[in-house]
């Protein structure tokens, strides 16, 4: 049986890997990148190290923000929010390769922008399908332009929803898939996920949620042919079909509502009663339960699987590294922390992750060393946001810049 | 295709100066379109046709910005944000290929008070990008500006000067110039920033409660049940009828009574816990008759962090069921019509079962004001309570306890 698992989970990473060669240039499209779980195989020669020399450009920002930047082509977007409440909500779009702002769009937020203060109304990180960039924000606007910044929708899900906003602030990101746009909209009142038409913004569906705040953004998994979105609460991790929002598997122990879960083909390495490594199908049973690791519990960012290991960081700075088949211990290490962005990892196996008082550091695994820590360069700013990734570049942003490192 | 070429022709063809031909013209080919963005709906309708009327909007380019900006008027918050990107698209595009934009027409257009807050604000944003001396000369004539995000701006320039005088030594003026700051101010940061300066060297009394219009004086009655939070869906006595000297049944079957309440908190914070002392799993009603002295529209503006509802005579306006999840002022801004003469108000808080030592409150702050956060007073307005004193051992009392 074990054999059989260990068959199917090269296959799908074979799949991924023949996915991945077709591609001309693997764009960062998401939070965490592809399935929205921190690993990209199809980007190749982030950098080795951090410093100065890498500092390819900083670029000053408008407003607040903490979503991650993402990279389509040869351009960067991101989102803000600024002026008094954080009522104006900013997309920005700036050259990859020396940092000019090519555009920027503003509107005027329509639903409630009071937000906790570590956090901000430039939370979730956009999403694009590379032709068109879709930006959601704690008011729960949803907007979406072209990547000239062409408005092509708009929906104030607030006015249409009038009880969906979380007064700590909302901040779970977005995800596509099946030409469908899924966002989870879950707090305290009136909760709920929908899938959104890309062309236009109007429902493909929605359904309710469980009333309880949660931050948590959506995943994907590969399951044989078919991609499935993995929704995460309190109460588990519910899998759908992203064009429908038909459920296909729901693991029902509960689940972190701050880290996401990490998905690798059909396995989700979930923020569940410390980290639960399940495998899922869509024929509407219940998911197999792989192992359970009570003492590899995520802090606030999310765990990250490459090959064989995953990895999780704890609330102590602690980064953790676990054989995925079994969920033993391998090694771990203190890093300076405290972390809210999550770690994210190219084709050549190096951990990015930034802390909250802005030290970028780079991890090596496969290090004989101790220490694995083979890079660091602060920032000096504060950073709350997950690093993005593209080929031989790594982007980090705070409240008031973005930077590129690499080439 | 055909037609996206006819506007560009056009647009090129259009010299940026508003003659009174071209914004006939132009009105001819806007119009539709801008009926098309205003079409915008709930849950996504009318996008795909506003897609198409904004791209054909910005090709018209810089003598689109001020129909653009004057159709804003009475526009709701999609419409005005599909308009307000269209605005900077073209200003964007303007200005990257070195096209001068005459500032007259949009000066005049800002100076119009009768148009749009938002269009107007967004005007004077395009002209501060133009020039921005020129922009900023405007700055103290928009001390009264209708505009809250314009209003703030001179307001700002009256509190730096204000903080100048004072660190001069000059108080009467500090005094008048903070005084005229905090009478135009409806930011409630600049709001605090002036009071505080008033109360301190300048030891000036301010009634923040009447400038912002927090509603002091309630009748309250609890404790009703909430247990498991259903006391949110329950329909207690106060809904169903008010009876000021009647007495219910509440939680636990105690007897429960209206009782007079009058809060001296700046920001009118109603503390059920001051007069039942902190209980969980409860619910509260507070009541009060606001006169008004026309009918009009107004805004019930709410901070609260318990779950909640308000009704205006009688009908429910808005609930929430979310608990201590943070509070501030005008976290809700609950548009109203009220009534010329007695409108009663009632406010329903919820309690949960939380324990932990920031779900103690069980609160609300409730204010009346304009769309502009002026306070709207009402005629039956009392006088805000003195704050208690807090009693401080001081000269002989000091000295018995020695």
């Amino acid at each position: 049986m074990r054999g059989v698992k260990n068959l199917s989970y090269l296959g799908a990473g074979l799949l991924a890997a023949v996915v991945c060669a077709s591609t001309v240039k693997a764009d960062w499209l998401n939070f965490r990148g592809p399935q929205g779980s921190g690993y990209a195989a199809g980007i190749a020669d982030t950098p080795t190290s951090i410093g100065e020399e890498q500092l390819a450009w900083k670029v000053p920002l408008p407003g607040r923000g903490l979503g991650s930047a993402i990279l389509v082509g040869d351009k960067v977007f991101l989102t803000a929010a600024s002026g008094p409440d954080q009522q104006q909500l900013h997309i920005l779009c700036f050259n990859a390769a020396d940092g000019a702002p090519l555009w920027e769009r503003r509107f005027w937020a329509t639903g409630r922008t009071m937000t906790n203060n570590k956090t901000c109304v430039a939370a979730p990180t956009p999403a694009s399908d590379g032709e068109r960039i879709y930006a959601l924000y704690s008011s729960n606007d949803l907007i979406c332009v072209d990547l000239e910044g062409n408005l092509k929708w708009m929906r104030g899900l607030t006015l249409d929803y009038p009880n969906a906003s979380n007064s700590l602030g909302m901040a779970s990101s977005l995800i596509i898939s099946e030409k469908t746009l899924i966002a989870q909209i879950e707090n305290d009142s009136e909760s709920f996920a929908a899938g959104f038409d890309l062309a236009d913004g109007k429902n493909k569906w929605k359904m309710d949620r469980p009333k309880a705040a949660n931050w948590t953004s959506p995943t994907l998994l590969q399951i044989g042919d078919e991609e499935v979105v993995a929704l995460q609460s309190s109460k588990g991790i519910l899998g759908l079909l992203p064009a429908t929002g038909s459920p296909v598997f729901n693991y029902g122990k509960g689940a972190a509502t701050i880290p996401s879960g990490a998905a690798a083909g059909d396995q989700l390495f979930a923020p569940s009663n410390g980290l639960t490594a399940i495998t899922a199908t869509t024929d509407g049973d219940a998911p197999t339960e792989l192992w359970n690791e009570s003492a590899q519990r995520p802090g606030t960012a999310s765990p990250i699987v490459i090959g064989a290991k995953v990895y999780t960081i704890n609330t102590a700075g602690v980064l953790s590294c676990a054989d995925r088949k079994t969920g033993e211990r391998l090694w771990r290490g203190r890093l300076k922390g405290p972390f809210s962005a999550s770690p994210v990892a190219g084709a050549n196996g190096l951990i990015y992750v930034v802390s909250e008082t802005g030290v970028l550091q780079i991890i090596n695994p496969a290090s004989e060393e101790e220490n694995k820590v083979t890079g660091e360069y602060e920032l000096g700013e504060t950073i709350l946001g997950t690093p993005s990734l593209d080929d031989g570049a790594i982007y980090v942003r705070s409240d008031g810049h973005l930077w590129k490192f690499g080439k | 295709m055909k037609q996206s070429g006819t506007f560009i022709a056009f647009a090129l063809l259009v010299f940026i100066g508003f003659s009174p031909v071209q914004v006939r013209s132009e009105s001819a080919i806007l119009n539709p379109l801008l009926a098309t963005l205003k079409r915008v709906g709930p849950e996504g309708e009318g996008n795909a046709e506003a897609a198409a009327a904004w791209e054909k909007i910005t090709e018209v380019g810089a003598p689109a910005i001020i129909p653009i900006l004057e159709a804003m008027s009475g526009s709701g918050p999609l419409t005005r944000n599909w308009m307000r990107s269209a605005v900077e698209a073209i200003f964007e595009k303007e200005t990257k290929a070195g096209t001068a934009i005459d500032p007259a027409a949009l000066e005049t257009f800002f100076s119009n008070r009768e148009h749009d807050a938002n269009a107007r604000d967004l005007a004077y944003d395009l002209l501060t990008k133009i020039d921005a001396n020129e922009a900023a000369s405007l700055i103290p004539s928009m001390l009264d500006d209708p505009a809250p995000p314009l209003r703030r701006l001179a307001v700002a320039q009256l509190i730096t000067r204000g903080k100048s005088e004072l660190a001069a030594g000059k108080k009467e003026a500090s005094l008048a110039t903070l005084n005229e700051a905090l009478s135009a101010a409806r930011d409630i940061k600049q709001i605090n920033e002036i009071a505080k300066l008033l109360r301190g060297k300048l030891e000036q009394k301010v009634d923040l409660p009447k400038h912002f219009g927090f509603l002091s004086h309630w009748h309250l009655i609890a404790p009703f049940d909430n247990t498991g939070k259903e006391g949110f869906d329950t329909v207690f006595p106060p809904e169903k009828e008010i009876d000021l000297e009647a007495a219910y049944e509440g939680k636990e079957s105690k007897e429960v009574k209206w009782q007079e309440y009058a809060t001296s908190d700046d920001y009118g914070m109603v503390d059920f816990n001051t007069p039942y002392s902190p209980l969980k799993e409860v619910t509260g009603y507070a009541y009060t008759e606001y006169e008004s002295g026309e009918a009009r529209d107004a805004e019930l503006r709410l901070g609260c962090k318990n779950a909640w509802k308000v009704w205006l005579n009688g009908e429910l306006i808005f609930g929430r069921d979310e608990y201590h999840r943070g509070a501030r002022i005008d976290q809700y801004v609950l548009p109203v019509k009220l009534k010329k003469g007695k409108n009663a108000l009632l406010v329903k808080a919820c309690q949960n079962e939380q324990e932990q030592t920031w779900t103690v409150e069980w609160q609300f702050q409730l204010r009346v004001c304009d769309s502009t956060g002026t306070a709207i007073l009402a005629t039956n307005r009392k006088p805000t309570p003195e704050p208690e004193v807090k009693a401080r051992k001081r000269g002989a009392a000091a000295e018995e306890e020695k």
